[in-house]
C-alpha cells in the first residue's frame, strides 16, 4: 500500500457550490438572504478611492513647507474643481502673486507642513460585484460580502487564463481526443462556453475572441500557444487578470492530451445549461484552481456526491502517468513493491508497476502518477 | 523540554513549498547523529489544506523506517511519553508562499537598500523597493503598492537628525495607497517605521489610523551604521503572527514545536553563519527550492581587510525554483540559455510543454536521463541568475566617507561595490532537492561550478539530504547537536575547484597544476576549454600548486603561483580551465561536443 499525490482536482457531478462575493473595501450589499440571483446580477458594490495626485505646492510656489498652511485657499476635506486655484501667495505688495491650480477634480485629502505637499484625491470609482453563479443568497455580511449557493456540477481545471465569464455550455468537438482548431468555431458559438477535446490551438482562441465566445474548456494547450495568445512569456503561474476576451481552462496539462472521458461526458451531459467559468490560477501559496460551475437548480438534491483526488495507491487503482516518458497514459496499478528501485537516472525511489490500457507494462516512480476515478 | 545534554531524541521538520521533510537525530556515545529521514508531499493545498498532515506523513515514514513511535493522537508526541515521542521537536517552513514585503526609503542606494537588506535577512521576499530618488512619480508608487498587495511594508528614511521630508513623503504615499493585505477587507496593512526618529510623531499622525503601524529603531541611525536587528525582529514577529498563522494548519503546528517555527531561509542563514564563524572562512550558500532560490553569503565587510569583520547577506530570488517557479527560470534566463547546458538535441515545443507540466505538477521527478539533464540545466540558470541578484545586494555601505590619503583618492573605488570577490571566496555550499538528491555527486559539483563560476581555490560542498533548515533551527535549542550532525552527517565535502580568472583562445595554455600527496606528485597542464577531475579521497589531503599562464589569475595576481593545502572529497579536485567567465559554445555541434567532453571529465552521467 502506498500514497500517491494528486493535485486535488475536484470533479463533482452533484455538489453544493458556495461562492463568497466579497468587496475589497467596505461598501454596500444589495441583496438579502433567501434572494434568488442570476449569475450576471450585481450583488454588492463599493466606491473605490479615486486616484491621488500629490502636488508639491511649496516647490511650485517657491515657499518653505512650514508656510504652506498660510497660503491655502482650501482646507482638508474641501472639494476642488480641475484648474481651480487652491493655494496662493500674497506676493509683493499685492503684486507678483503665485498660485497653484488643481490638476484634477477631487477633494483636498491631506496637507503637510513638513513636506510642503498637498494630496488631492479624485472622485471615487464604483466597483460592482456580480453573483457569478446563479443561485440563492445564503449569507450576507453587511457592507462586506454576500454568499451565493447553488447545487451544481463542479469541474476544476489544472490551469487557466483570464477571469470570470458566464455562458451556455456547448460541445464544439465530438470526442475527448479531438483537436479544437479555428475551423470548429463559428458565430453560433457567440456568448457560449465551448468544450474542446485534447488541444485548443492559438488560432482557435483567436477565432473564439472574434466570435464573442465567453469561455473555452480543453484537455490541453501548447505552451507556444500560451505565448502567442498572451504576447509575452508567462513566467509564474498566477493568472486571472489577462484581458484576452475569452476565458481558457485546460483540464489535463500542457501538450495534446485527451480530456478525461469522465469529464468530457459530464460536460456533454450538461450541454445547453448555463456555465460559470473562471480561469484564475494560482498554483501555490493559497492554491486557486480554474473552474467550471454548472448550476443544477432543477435536479433534486438527494445527496451530495463528489470526487476530490488523492487516496491510496494499491493494486487495481486506476491512474494516469503525469510525467514523461508516459505522460497522459491511463492504466491500472498491478504492483506496489516495498523496495526502492533504481531508475535510468540512477536515482533510487519508490515505484509502482502499471499496466496501461493497451496492455503495456512499465515501472514508474510513485510520484509520477495521479489517481483517477475508474 | 529537557535541557542541554539531557536532550537525546530530536525530531525536526521542514515544510517546503513542495515537500515536507522530517529528520530524526539521536545522541549516541556522547555525540549527536542523524538516524533517518522521511518525506511526504506538503499539504498546504487541497484536499488536505492542513500543513500538519504532510508533517504527520513525513514523520510516519520515519516511524516506518525505525520501527518506533513518534505520533500520538494524530500529533507529534513531545516531550516523550515512555517510548513514544521525542525530547525536542523543531520546525521550519517556507510553505504558504513566505512573507512578501515592500520597502521604502529616502535614497535608493542608501536607506532603501538597507531596508531591503533588513527585509531579506528577516526571511522576506521583497516585491519592490520604493525610494524618493527612484524616478517614479508619486502616483506610480501608489499604484505599485496597490497592485502588489504586500503582506507588510517597511518604511525607512533619514538618519536620526537627518532628512525629515523624505520619510514623511513616503508615509503619505503609503497612506494614500490605502493598501489592503492579502487576507481581506477587515485587516489593516502592517507598516513598520524604522527611519528618522525625529519624525515618528508625524508618521503616527499620517499612518496611525490607516495602517497597523509599528515603530522601531532606525535601520540607518548614521550613514556609517546599519542597525537592522530591531526591524528584522519586528518583521519576523509580524510574519509569524500575520502570515504563517493564516496558512492552513500552522496554528496547530506552532503549538507542537518546542521553539517557535522559523522561516526556512532564516534557519539556513543561521547554519551558514555558524560554519563561517567556526572555520573562519568566506562562504556562499544556496538553497534552491521549488519556488524560490535563496543565496546566503558570509563575507568580509571590507574587501581589502583580510582579518576584518564579516557581514551576513541573504537574497531571495522569489521566482526562481525547480517546481512552482520552474517556468519562470525559462522566462528570465531565456530558453536558449537553459538549453545550452543540455547535451542533446531536443524539440523546443515539446520541452516547453514538459517544463510547464512540471510547473503544474510540481512533485513529479525525472524518470529518464533526458528529463534529468533538462532539470539540471534549469538549475544552472536558476543558480546563475540568483547569484547575479545576490552580488548586486551584497555591497559595502553606500554614502560612507572612507578615510583615505590623497594618493588613495585617485584610485578610490566607490563604496557600493559588491563584497563578493570570487577569488577570495573559500567555500560554496549547495542545498535543495536538485543538488542534494542529484543521483551522482559529480552532477551537483558541475551544476554549482557552471552556475556560480567560482574562481581561484574554492571548496565545494552539498547538504547531503537537505537538512540545513532543520539544523539551523535546532542550533537555537542545542548548538552542539546541530553542529555534530552538520559535520558528520549533513555536509558532504565534494572537493575543490581550481579555476583561474581570465579568458583565452581555445587550446591555449591556461594553467599548470601540481598535486603533491603522500603517494607522490602529479602534474597537470591544462589548456583553455579543458575541464579535468583529479581524484582525491575524503580523509586525505594534498598540497596543490597552481601556476596560471599569461592572462590568467588564480588568486595572487596575474601569472602568480598559488599553493594551498586542500582536503579531499567525494569528487576530489576539479581543474577548470574553461575561463572566467565562460559559456558553452553557441553553435550546436561544438556545443554538444564540449558538453559531452566536460560531462565525461567528471563522469557526470551514465553512458547512453
Amino acid at each position: 500500500m502506498g500514497y500517491a499525490y494528486t493535485p486535488g482536482l475536484i470533479i463533482a457531478e452533484n455538489t453544493i457550490v458556495r461562492k463568497v462575493r466579497g468587496l475589497p473595501l467596505k461598501g454596500q450589499v444589495l441583496v438579502g438572504i433567501g434572494q434568488r440571483v442570476r449569475a450576471e446580477e450585481v450583488v454588492a458594490e463599493a466606491k473605490l478611492p479615486g486616484d491621488v495626485r500629490p502636488v508639491n505646492v511649496a516647490s511650485e510656489l517657491g515657499i518653505v513647507p512650514e508656510e504652506l498652511p498660510g497660503v491655502l485657499l482650501k482646507n482638508e476635506g474641501d472639494p476642488v474643481a480641475k484648474d481651480e486655484p487652491f493655494a496662493r501667495t500674497r506676493g509683493l505688495f499685492g503684486l507678483f502673486k503665485s498660485e497653484c491650480r488643481a490638476p484634477i477634480e477631487g477633494t483636498i485629502e491631506s496637507v503637510s507642513a513638513v513636506t510642503g505637499q498637498v494630496i488631492i484625491r479624485a472622485r471615487p470609482k464604483l466597483l460592482r460585484k456580480l453573483a457569478y453563479v446563479a443561485g440563492t443568497i445564503v449569507d450576507v455580511r453587511e457592507g462586506v460580502s454576500a454568499t451565493v449557493e447553488a447545487p451544481a456540477t463542479l469541474v476544476q481545471g489544472i490551469f487557466g487564463l483570464a477571469g470570470e465569464a458566464v455562458g451556455a455550455l456547448e460541445l464544439a468537438v465530438e470526442s475527448p481526443d479531438a483537436v479544437l482548431d479555428a475551423d470548429r468555431i463559428s458565430p453560433e458559438h457567440a456568448g457560449k462556453v465551448i468544450v474542446g477535446g485534447s488541444l485548443v490551438t492559438a488560432d482557435a482562441i483567436k477565432a473564439a475572441v472574434a466570435h464573442g465566445v465567453r469561455g473555452i474548456v480543453s484537455g490541453g494547450l501548447n505552451d507556444a500557444d500560451v505565448r502567442a495568445t498572451l504576447g509575452y512569456e508567462l513566467g509564474v503561474a498566477i493568472t486571472g487578470e489577462e484581458s484576452l476576451g475569452v476565458t481558457v481552462i485546460i483540464t489535463e496539462g500542457f501538450g495534446k492530451i485527451g480530456m478525461a472521458r469522465a469529464t468530457f461526458e459530464l460536460l456533454r451531459k450538461h450541454s445547453g445549461r448555463l456555465a460559470s467559468v473562471n480561469g484564475t490560477t494560482q498554483i501555490r501559496a493559497g492554491v486557486i484552481r480554474p473552474e467550471i460551475i454548472i448550476p443544477l437548480d432543477d435536479v433534486p438534491q438527494t445527496q451530495v456526491r463528489g470526487d476530490q483526488g488523492g487516496g491510496v495507491l494499491e493494486v487495481g487503482t486506476r491512474l494516469r502517468a503525469i510525467r514523461e516518458p508516459y505522460f497522459g497514459r491511463l492504466g491500472r496499478c498491478v504492483a506496489v513493491p516495498a523496495e526502492l528501485e533504481t531508475l535510468a537516472t540512477e536515482a533510487r525511489v519508490r515505484v509502482l508497476e502499471v499496466e496501461f490500457d493497451d496492455g503495456e507494462r512499465a515501472i514508474l516512480p510513485r510520484a509520477n502518477v495521479e489517481l483517477i476515478k475508474a | 523540554m529537557p535541557d542541554g545534554d539531557n536532550i537525546h531524541t530530536i525530531l525536526a521538520t521542514d515544510c517546503g513549498s513542495t515537500t515536507t521533510k522530517a529528520i530524526l537525530i539521536e545522541k549516541k556515545d556522547g555525540e549527536y547523529r542523524l538516524i533517518t529521514r522521511g518525506e511526504a508531499p506538503t499539504t498546504v493545498e487541497a484536499p488536505a489544506e492542513d500543513v500538519t498532515r504532510g508533517v504527520i506523513n513525513a514523520v510516519g515514514e520515519v516511524e516506518d523506517l525505525t520501527g518506533r513511535e513518534f505520533i500520538k493522537n494524530d500529533a507529534i508526541c513531545c516531550p516523550r511519553a515512555g517510548d513514544v515521542g521525542c525530547d525536542a521537536y523543531v520546525g521550519t517552513s517556507s510553505a504558504g508562499g513566505g512573507l512578501q514585503m515592500m520597502v521604502a526609503g529616502a535614497a535608493k542606494k542608501m536607506t532603501a537598500e538597507s531596508a531591503e537588506r533588513a527585509a531579506l535577512g528577516a526571511g522576506a521576499i521583497v516585491m519592490d523597493a520604493l525610494a524618493a530618488d527612484d524616478r517614479r512619480l508619486p502616483h506610480e508608487r501608489i499604484e505599485r503598492i496597490r497592485s502588489k498587495r504586500p503582506d507588510m511594508i517597511l518604511l525607512s528614511g533619514g538618519t536620526d537628525g537627518g532628512t525629515k521630508t523624505h520619510p514623511v513623503a513616503m508615509a503619505q504615499i503609503v497612506a494614500a495607497a490605502e493598501a489592503r493585505p492579502r487576507f481581506g477587507a477587515g485587516f489593516k496593512l502592517p507598516v513598520i517605521y524604522a527611519g528618522n526618529a525625529e519624525v515618528q510623531d508625524e508618521i503616527k499622525r499620517i499612518l496611525g489610523e490607516k495602517a497597523a503601524l509599528y515603530v522601531t529603531e532606525n535601520i540607518r541611525p548614521q550613514l556609517e551604521t546599519e542597525n537592522l536587528g530591531p526591524a528584522r525582529g519586528k518583521i519576523h514577529d509580524l510574519f509569524l503572527e500575520h502570515v504563517m498563522a493564516q496558512a492552513p494548519g500552522y496554528g496547530k503546528l506552532m503549538r507542537w514545536t518546542t521553539v517557535p517555527l522559523m522561516p526556512t531561509p532564516a534557519a539556513v542563514g543561521l547554519i551558514m553563519q555558524l560554519i563561517a564563524e567556526q572555520e573562519g572562512i568566506q562562504v556562499v550558500g544556496v538553497d534552491i527550492g521549488g519556488a524560490t532560490t535563496d543565496v546566503f553569503s558570509v563575507l568580509r565587510s571590507e574587501r581589502d581587510e583580510p582579518a576584518g569583520a564579516t557581514v551576513f547577506n541573504r537574497t531571495v530570488s522569489a521566482n526562481l525554483g525547480m517546481s512552482y517557479s520552474i517556468f519562470n527560470v525559462v522566462a528570465e534566463a531565456g530558453f536558449e540559455n537553459v538549453m545550452r547546458w543540455v547535451p542533446l538535441e531536443l524539440d523546443e515545443r515539446d520541452i516547453r510543454n514538459r517544463i510547464r507540466n512540471k510547473m503544474i505538477r510540481p512533485t513529479t521527478i525525472p524518470q529518464t536521463l533526458e528529463e534529468l539533464m533538462i532539470e539540471q540545466a534549469l538549475c544552472r540558470e536558476a543558480l546563475r541568475l540568483a547569484f547575479v541578484q545576490h552580488k548586486a545586494m551584497a555591497v559595502g555601505l553606500k554614502g560612507v566617507q572612507q578615510q583615505r590619503t590623497i594618493a588613495d583618492i585617485f584610485t578610490q573605488a566607490a563604496t557600493g561595490r559588491t563584497l563578493v570577490d570570487m577569488l577570495g571566496l573559500d567555500m560554496i555550499v549547495g542545498s535543495g532537492g536538485v543538488l542534494s538528491h542529484a543521483p551522482r555527486r559529480s552532477q551537483a559539483a558541475l551544476m554549482m561550478v557552471d552556475g556560480f563560476q567560482p574562481e581561484g581555490f574554492t571548496e565545494l560542498a552539498v547538504d547531503s539530504i537537505f537538512m540545513m533548515p532543520q539544523l539551523g533551527v535546532l542550533s537555537t535549542v542545542n548548538k552542539r547537536a546541530a553542529l555534530d550532525v552538520f559535520h558528520k552527517d549533513c555536509l558532504i565535502r565534494l572537493g575543490w575547484c581550481i579555476a583561474p580568472r581570465g579568458t583565452g583562445k581555445e587550446g591555449r595554455a591556461c594553467m599548470r597544476v601540481e598535486v603533491r600527496t603522500d603517494s607522490g606528485v602529479e602534474s597537470h597542464e591544462l589548456v583553455v576549454g579543458e575541464l579535468k577531475r583529479v581524484p582525491l579521497e575524503p580523509e586525505t589531503s594534498a598540497t596543490v600548486t597552481a601556476t596560471p599562464a599569461k592572462g590568467f589569475d588564480v588568486g595572487a595576481g596575474p601569472r602568480q603561483t598559488v599553493s594551498r593545502e586542500v582536503a579531499g572529497g567525494v569528487i576530489g579536485l576539479v581543474l577548470d580551465a574553461r575561463g572566467r567567465p565562460f559559456a558553452p559554445p553557441q553553435e550546436p555541434a561544438p556545443r554538444l561536443h564540449k558538453l559531452a567532453e566536460w560531462n565525461a571529465a567528471l563522469d557526470a552521467y551514465p553512458a547512453v
